[in-house]
């Protein structure tokens, strides 16, 4: 393939995932900006967004596109009330010790993970999408008539792809949005800044930290919906979000957003031209590597603020 | 310090008592072990990738294994005794393959370790069969065993090996799809049997590999690896393991779109998948390897009849309680067959106990023709004793209709390769 299809072909691949990355690291990145909560189950939320896609898009029957919308509002709203729950039941009672809270997440990845292998079993399932077209992508060359149009092989990206960036996109903003302009939002960013402060002003500090873990979690389920007619569900998919997610928010600067969103599309997209020109471990190296760079010459993040 | 001493006294008093009790029910269970030695059941050992990227095969080489212990005990066992399956998880990793090996010979007292399929796992397992001396017999197509790199405990005398299934494909490929190929296989011992021996097996055709594609075997996400196939490929040749494989195969389709080369496939890569899945319409008129026809075919043999309906099995190769659970049916038949072989070894070696082993060893060793029959359903075979490793007739399905339609059948001699190893020679 020549270079310029080449690279567009890597950068729409790189876009996929970036799109994808982005919703699940935002969720981690929300987690520990307001709640100072480094939560290792967050990969296991992904999976059992997608696990509960394939549970809800079979039960439903009829054309794809009914199973998959149903999935899409009933996925993140379970995961969400799931990880309310595991907040006010164990991060609540080890009183969001930063230690405590690691070695209960760990525990409550291998919780999930092995409920899923017993009861949904470990096959990989499909969901189908609800639409999904191949669209050829043209190429133009110098020709000997000139400028022209032409179909290079392979040179394609489907409908769904681009849906699931568009939707990544528009769920992103609706996170901004909470966050800046509406009163819940406020409340978060006022817990961010200062627990003690915002208690004493009256927030309920506690119910403000089980929606924040809800909506983390949430977060991290849409995504798994959205990839899951792409890739499959699995009960082992958590664990390439999880690592991806941290390295996403340790660049970006942990509990930034727009530093979260903008390592995300730096990530996905160095990660599909990177595996296209030279090798994906290549890739991973590299991404690695830059985490290693960061924590030493600026650990707050590249957008992050010093914190005292 | 008095407390103490009391203490240790009144717990030294009750060890005696127990040691003595254990003493005494020793004698009754010597004497009825002695007594009815050969009605104790005959223990396989079945190491299992029950989850991990190996579990869909785990899932269909348990049905196979039992249906084939059930029938081997409806008809009186092996040498009168029982068959007990004693199965273990390995999670389809060899670090605790390893471990489930040792388990079989030390915790449940195996006769026989069996059933590993993934490559990795089996090269991770055999060294620890070898030193327990446990004979292990894997189901695994890898070239391992017959390359020398194993021990003279393993054996795999149900299924092929991957070199002899290559070589024997080459000619077909090279006559009917083109010379100019580019593979794509997973990054692991399993895959670089097909890079090294399909490459070298269509230079011996006049033909060339024009570019390798290896691919991680956990990846998930695969269009980003096409780019990489060369405009001028005139067959690509794919061969894919894991939980991920509808997404290659669809994501293949999408990248090809309607101009795809010829493709040659190891059903490997959509075992366990349905061939009429949403996106796999571009497989119509494309080729596959089969270790046996999934699909029942116009000229199914009464034994394919007998096998399929004793696993559960409809004529589309899917389980007959759900037609959504598709088989692994170009492997599974190989537990089966290894199966047959453990009884027949055992008879031919008179085999009572553990302390036969080497006798089993050394009577498989001794086999060589295996007729087509309800043991061997897949058809008829040839053990070298030699290398440990089993010859077979291959297939080649071309998808017509959403039907894998077989179009060709190799020899079994087209299989043969020249020895590389003689593990006869090594003590037992």
């Amino acid at each position: 393939m020549e270079l310029g299809p080449y690279i567009l072909l890597a950068s729409l691949e790189g876009s996929v995932t970036a799109a994808v990355l982005a919703l699940t690291a935002v969720g981690l990145s929300l987690v520990f900006g307001v709640m100072r909560v480094v939560n290792i189950a967050h990969g296991e939320f992904f999976m059992l967004g997608a696990v509960i896609a394939w549970y809800v898009a079979h039960a439903m029957g009829g054309h794809p596109a009914i199973g998959f919308v149903a999935a899409l509002v009933l996925a993140p709203l379970l995961v969400g009330a799931i990880a309310v729950a595991a907040d006010m039941t164990i991060l609540k009672r080890i009183d969001y010790d930063p230690e405590r809270t690691i070695v209960a997440t760990i525990g409550l990845l291998y919780i999930i993970q092995q409920l899923t292998l017993m009861t949904y079993g470990p096959e990989a399932r499909p969901v189908e999408a609800p639409f999904n077209q191949r669209i050829a992508l043209p190429w133009f060359e110098w020709g000997e008539k000139g400028f022209e149009f032409y179909f290079p092989w392979g040179l394609s990206t489907t409908t769904y792809k681009l849906a699931v960036i568009g939707a990544a996109a528009v769920v992103l903003c609706g996170v901004w949005a909470m966050m800046t302009r509406t009163r819940i939002g406020l409340l978060m960013r006022a817990t961010q800044a200062d627990r003690d402060m915002a208690l004493a002003f009256g927030i309920p500090v506690e119910r403000v930290y089980a929606l924040v873990f809800g909506i983390g979690a949430g977060l991290a389920a849409l995504a798994a919906v959205l990839i899951v007619p792409i890739q499959q569900a699995h009960y082992l998919m958590g664990a390439d979000p999880l690592l991806l997610s941290f390295i996403v928010v340790i660049i970006g600067g942990l509990g930034s957003l727009p530093g979260t969103v903008l390592a995300a599309v730096f990530i996905g997209l160095s990660d599909g031209i990177i595996s296209v020109f030279f090798s994906p471990t290549l890739a991973k190296i590299l991404a690695t590597l830059l985490v290693g760079l960061v924590l030493v010459f600026r650990p707050q993040g590249l957008f992050g603020t010093r914190t005292a | 310090m008095t407390k103490l001493i009391k203490d240790t006294t009144r717990r030294g008093a009750l060890k005696t008592m127990a040691g003595a009790a254990a003493g005494a029910a020793t004698m009754p269970l010597w004497a009825r072990f002695a007594q009815a030695q050969s009605s104790e059941p005959i223990k396989i050992g079945f190491q299992q990738h029950s989850t991990g990227i190996g579990a869909a095969y785990g899932r269909w080489y348990g049905r196979t294994t039992e249906a084939a212990v059930k029938l081997i005990n409806e008809n009186g066992g092996i040498n009168g005794r029982m068959v007990e399956i004693v199965a273990e998880d390995d999670g389809t990793d060899p670090k605790r393959g390893a471990e489930v090996v040792e388990k079989f010979a030390t915790q449940h007292n195996c006769d026989v370790g069996f059933g590993t399929l993934f490559s990795h796992v089996v090269i991770g397992s055999a060294p620890r069969a070898g030193e327990l001396k446990l004979p292990y017999f894997v189901v695994s197509e890898g070239h391992h065993v017959a390359s020398g790199m194993l021990n003279r405990y393993t054996l795999q005398p149900g299924i092929t090996d991957v070199k002899s299934q290559v070589q024997a494909m080459a000619p077909y490929v090279a006559e009917n799809l083109g010379k100019k190929v580019t593979m794509v296989f997973p990054d692991f011992a399993f895959g670089h049997d097909h890079r090294d021996f399909f490459t070298a097996a269509i230079e011996a055709q006049g033909g060339e590999v024009l570019e390798h594609i290896a691919i991680p075997p956990a990846e998930t996400s695969f269009t980003k690896y096409f780019p990489k196939i060369p405009r001028d490929t005139e067959v690509l040749y794919h061969v894919m393991v894991g939980p991920a494989v509808l997404t290659f195969v669809k994501e293949l389709g999408e990248f090809f779109g309607p101009s795809r080369p010829e493709m040659f496939g190891f059903i490997d890569s959509l075992e366990a998948v349905a061939i009429d899945s949403p996106g796999l319409e571009f497989l119509e008129g494309t080729y596959f390897w089969e270790g046996m026809p999934r699909h029942a075919q116009g000229d199914q043999s009464e034994h394919d009849k007998f096998y399929r309906a004793a696993v559960g099995v409809n004529e589309r190769g899917a389980s007959v309680s759900d037609p959504t659970d598709i088989s692994t049916y170009a492997h599974m038949f190989g537990c089966w067959e290894t199966l047959y072989v453990i009884k027949a070894g055992m008879e031919a070696a008179g085999y009572q106990g553990p302390g036969d082993r080497a006798a089993l060893i050394e009577a498989v060793e001794a086999m060589s023709d295996m007729p087509e029959s309800r043991a061997h359903p897949q058809g008829a075979k040839v053990f070298n004793g030699k290398t440990h490793q089993v010859f077979g007739h291959q297939y080649i399905s071309r998808v017509e209709g959403g039907k894998l339609v077989k179009v060709h059948t190799t020899s079994i001699e087209d299989t043969f390769y020249p020895d590389e190893v003689d593990y006869t020679t090594q003590p037992l």
